[in-house]
């Protein structure tokens, strides 16, 4: 079937990555304040141009198209956006606004000093951050996806050691190493697709695959360094120490936002470019390392004492929910949508929630001068607002309604079920379980009768961002059907022609 | 075994010496380099698929190449990032170690 | 078989070799210089593989700048000497990680061999296109790397510049917008300073030749760009200049330069051209060239701030 070229309303997408390109640029140049005043002027364009893009979608019902300098694949390179990439952008630009306003607390530039160390580092990577993703989810060629997967890696690291601690620089360190073991697996299987098939469009290459050992190897070291970028376990090991000790606007971008990227690209790949394979084994193994997660990370939370490793430990958990997608989209059955759908609701409402629940942890760290958790002995009377929003991102992470993380798990248990899989349904109601189980271990102590002292006041300004990000979690549990369809705009069938 | 063949051969077994050298050497420095050269085995596997596609009158498939030029640039960026990182730790802490639990809070107390 | 396929495999060997000795060498300073030496011989297999573009840049950018920036990370971890030794693995732990990296080097060189006969190329569409939207650059990697895959190019130039910010932002405080520390602290060293002086101009001149004729043949803005950068690094350990301040005015727009460029140009092919990042025909081939010149003047200032490090407080005379 012949593809068509740029679609109307194509150069919404390249405007989308070029806006946040050109702040990089600018702030970087100028430095000192503007750096700030350009991220956060940038947002409500970034976010109109999320919703436009979206609004383009959904008026065709096709993903819409750019080739770049209007030149198609093989030669040269595509842009494509379907409807899960709408999705996403705009939940890009809602959670990096957030984030942009939150940390305008601490990462403005202090009176009287030109430029600051920090705050230009902080507002050029969170813009960087927002350029990668964009690519990430616009991008229709493997090596343009793997520049845009070094961008994201490049702005995330600093974010994560921006305080200079000894403990941020190693734990940024070991997120490098990572990461970088991520890449260069994720471009040695590039490699060998260009090999076999002369290709790296996405869509050029779902055309032409079949299931020879050449694409069984690249599809495994491109999945083996994407899940290392994800922290899927067993590769988890340098998330827990990088999210909980960055500062809280980074945590929220990078528990919430970041780790979705590179899940994104793996769905790109087993649904978008190997469709045609017979997948089913792998399938089950990325659902099984995702059940793992879920236990495993679980668990570890219930044993921490810092509040914000334990959040950062229920990344690890909610992170093994996405990729139960996996057995329960596949092929071209009729529990498919509802498998795909549980996956898309579940990146979304973690998304939300746990950028609230990293917020509301930043008010708190600042607040009380500290985050142990034996020491929350009535602290939910002096922090109502913040508790408020850890209780109710905790109902989305536990899977209670109304929440978007109730709808996610709701959706997966329907397509466990209907798929005749229904084992999968363990892992995800025992996650809900022991989630519970941690989310008490915040509320508890916070509720009891006990006295404390704030060290400061907390913002009103980032409590109310927090509290936000939350109900738009919950919000999440009301979507409508209209919603799921047009989360199947451009998804390619199995078997299909 | 023509030259291509040989390349390709090669890069796979940069890749393994790599690899044993990530995986063995404890000091950052030492990974680092291993990166490189894994890094360097998989541009190989991308220059011989230039070279095989030789066709229409050029000698080599120009994408591959140009790939393997951006990929270069790119790894010593990298490179940069985690050789000041590692400066900056040793500077800050006075030891390179990556085990997280040499970086656990003295008084971490796990719960119950 | 010919003298060049023995030739070919005794290359081969001594890679291999290098590499080993990379790797199994016992201390920090051993292992960088192999690797230097490793960097000019994979500069030979990419000829042998009708690469010169990628030699230029691998022996430029891969070996020879890399190891600079690794030569003085070493030697700035020397300096610290609280550096604590690390503890060496087991016998049994390396032989085991031994047998696991020859599987799967085994297993990759078996999918190599496995790739399809006859192989798919884009060389046919890169040809065909030469004409139209390769310019008629003589150079089919230039036409790649600007033309047809432009918008990798320009985000790798963004790349750069975060990598820069990135070194830059592990600084201290209150060492913010101060220069980076020099690369060498004492006095400077004559037999240096006479190199840096005889060896800067024909290096720059060399620089600019090879980016100017990358164009039509091997070279171009990388290549060209890794030489100039490493013109400037040896006036800088010569210390006939000092490292610039991290908030010299100049400085920024020298490293946002190319990107920028870039980034115009390919707004404006919206405009005059039909698509972004497309280029007017006729006019493909200077603006291809003035692309390349700020390219050349972003790297040239990027990679020896990237081997500079940080912003230091200790800035002397």
């Amino acid at each position: 079937m012949a593809e068509p070229g740029t679609t109307p309303g194509g150069y919404l997408l390249v405007l989308a990555i070029l806006m946040p390109a050109a702040g990089i640029l600018l702030s970087f140049f100028i430095g000192g304040r503007c750096a700030e005043r350009v991220t956060l002027y940038s947002t409500p364009f970034g976010f109109a141009l999320a919703c436009a893009i979206a609004f383009w979608v959904d008026q065709t019902g096709k993903p819409i198209v750019y080739a770049i300098g209007g030149l198609r694949p093989p030669l040269g390179i595509d842009l494509r956006a379907d409807g899960i990439s709408a999705v996403m952008l705009i939940a890009t630009a809602m959670i990096v606004t957030a984030a942009a306003f939150y940390a305008r607390a601490k990462f403005a530039t202090p009176d009287g000093v030109r430029e600051s160390r920090s705050a230009l580092t902080f507002w050029i990577m969170l813009q960087a951050i927002w350029a990668a993703l964009t690519i990430i989810f616009v991008g229709g060629d493997l090596f343009n996806l793997y520049v845009a997967l070094e961008l994201l890696t490049f702005a995330a690291v600093p974010l994560v050691c921006i305080d200079g601690r000894a403990e941020t620089l190693a734990a940024a360190l070991r997120y490098l190493m990572f990461a970088l073991f991520g890449s260069i697996s994720y471009l040695l299987g590039v490699a060998l697709f260009y090999g076999a098939y002369g290709t790296l469009d996405i869509s050029l290459l779902a055309q032409r695959v079949q299931a020879t050992p050449v694409v069984w190897t690249a599809a495994a070291l491109m999945t083996a360094g994407l899940l290392a970028k994800t922290a899927l376990f067993p590769l988890h090991l340098w998330l827990p120490p990088a999210h909980a000790n960055a500062p809280a606007a980074a945590s929220a971008v990078l528990s919430g936002l970041v780790v979705k990227g590179s899940f994104f690209l793996v769905l790109r790949l087993w649904f978008y470019v190997l469709p045609a394979l017979p997948t089913d084994k792998v399938a089950a193994v990325l659902g099984g390392l995702g059940s793992a997660a879920i236990i495993m990370g679980s668990i570890m939370a219930l044993r921490q004492a810092r509040l914000k490793l334990l959040i950062a430990y229920s990344t690890v958990a909610q992170i093994g929910y996405l990729f139960l997608v996996f057995p329960l989209a596949a092929g071209a059955h009729g529990w498919s949508a509802i498998g795909w759908s549980a996956g898309l609701m579940q990146v979304l409402a973690h998304a939300f929630a746990k950028a609230a629940m990293f917020f509301s942890a930043g008010v708190l760290a600042e607040a009380l001068g500290h985050d142990q958790i034996a020491r929350l002995g009535g602290a939910a009377r002096v922090l109502p607002l913040t508790f408020l929003t850890i209780a109710l991102g905790g109902l989305s992470l536990m899977g209670l309604p109304p929440s978007g993380g109730f709808n996610a798990k709701w959706l997966m248990l329907q397509a466990s079920i209907a798929s005749g899989q229904w084992f999968w349904t363990l892992p995800a109601l025992g996650g809900g379980l022991l989630a519970a189980g941690y989310i008490y271990r915040i509320l508890a102590p916070a509720l009891s009768d006990g006295q404390i002292s704030l060290e400061a006041q907390p913002r009103r300004s980032q409590e109310a961002i927090a509290l936000a990000l939350t109900i738009i979690a919950l919000a999440l549990g009301g979507a409508p059907q209209a919603f799921f369809d047009f989360l199947e705009i451009g998804r390619p069938i199995a078997g299909l022609p | 075994m023509t030259p291509s063949v040989l390349a390709g051969l090669v890069g796979a077994a940069l890749v393994g010496v790599g690899l044993y050298g990530l995986i063995i050497h404890p000091h950052p420095l030492r990974k680092l380099l291993a990166f490189n050269l894994i890094g360097s085995g998989v541009f190989l596997v991308f220059g011989i698929i230039a070279r095989r596609g030789a066709a229409a009158g050029f000698a080599f498939d120009p994408v591959p190449q140009a790939l393997v030029i951006t990929g270069i640039v790119v790894a010593f960026a990298a490179s940069a990032v985690a050789v000041a990182l590692i400066l900056r730790l040793a500077a800050e802490a006075g030891s390179v170690t990556l085990d997280p639990e040499a970086w656990a809070r003295p008084k971490g107390e796990d719960v119950k | 078989m010919s003298l060049l396929t023995y030739l070919d495999i005794g290359l081969a060997l001594l890679i291999v070799g290098v590499a080993v000795s990379i790797v199994a060498a016992q201390d920090l300073f051993a292992s960088v210089v192999s690797y230097v030496a490793y960097g000019l011989l994979l500069a030979f297999v990419w000829i042998r593989l009708y690469a010169p573009d990628v030699a230029l840049t691998e022996a430029a950018v891969g070996g020879g700048v890399t190891g600079v920036l690794l030569i003085t990370a070493g030697k700035r971890l020397t300096a610290l000497k609280s550096v604590a030794p690390e503890a060496q693995p087991g016998l049994a732990f390396k032989l085991l990680i031994g047998v696991l990296a020859t599987l799967v080097a085994g297993a990759l060189g078996a999918v190599i061999m496995s790739l399809p006969e006859p192989p798919p190329s884009l060389a046919p569409k890169a040809a065909a296109a030469a004409a139209g939207a390769g310019a008629g650059l003589g150079n089919p990697i230039t036409a790649v790397l600007i033309s047809y895959r432009s918008f990798d190019t320009m985000l790798e130039k963004i790349v750069l510049i975060l990598a820069v910010l990135g070194v830059w932002s592990v600084g201290s405080d209150k060492a913010w917008g101060h220069t980076p520390a020099p690369f060498r602290r004492s006095k400077p060293y004559a037999p240096m300073v006479f190199l840096a002086q005889m060896l800067a101009p024909i290096g720059v001149l060399i620089g600019i030749h090879i980016f100017w004729v990358g164009a039509d043949a091997p070279g171009g803005a990388f290549q060209g760009g890794a030489l100039l950068a490493a013109m400037w690094m040896v006036t800088m350990m010569a210390r006939l200049v000092e490292p610039p301040r991290v908030d010299a005015r100049w400085l920024r727009l020298a490293l946002i330069a190319g990107p920028a460029v870039f980034f115009m140009a390919g707004l404006a092919g919206e405009l005059v051209a039909g698509a972004f990042f497309a280029y007017p025909p006729g006019f493909a081939k200077p603006i291809i060239l003035i692309i390349e010149a700020f390219m050349l003047v972003s790297i040239t200032a990027a990679l020896p701030m990237l081997v500079a490090g940080p912003p230091s407080e200790r800035s002397e005379q």
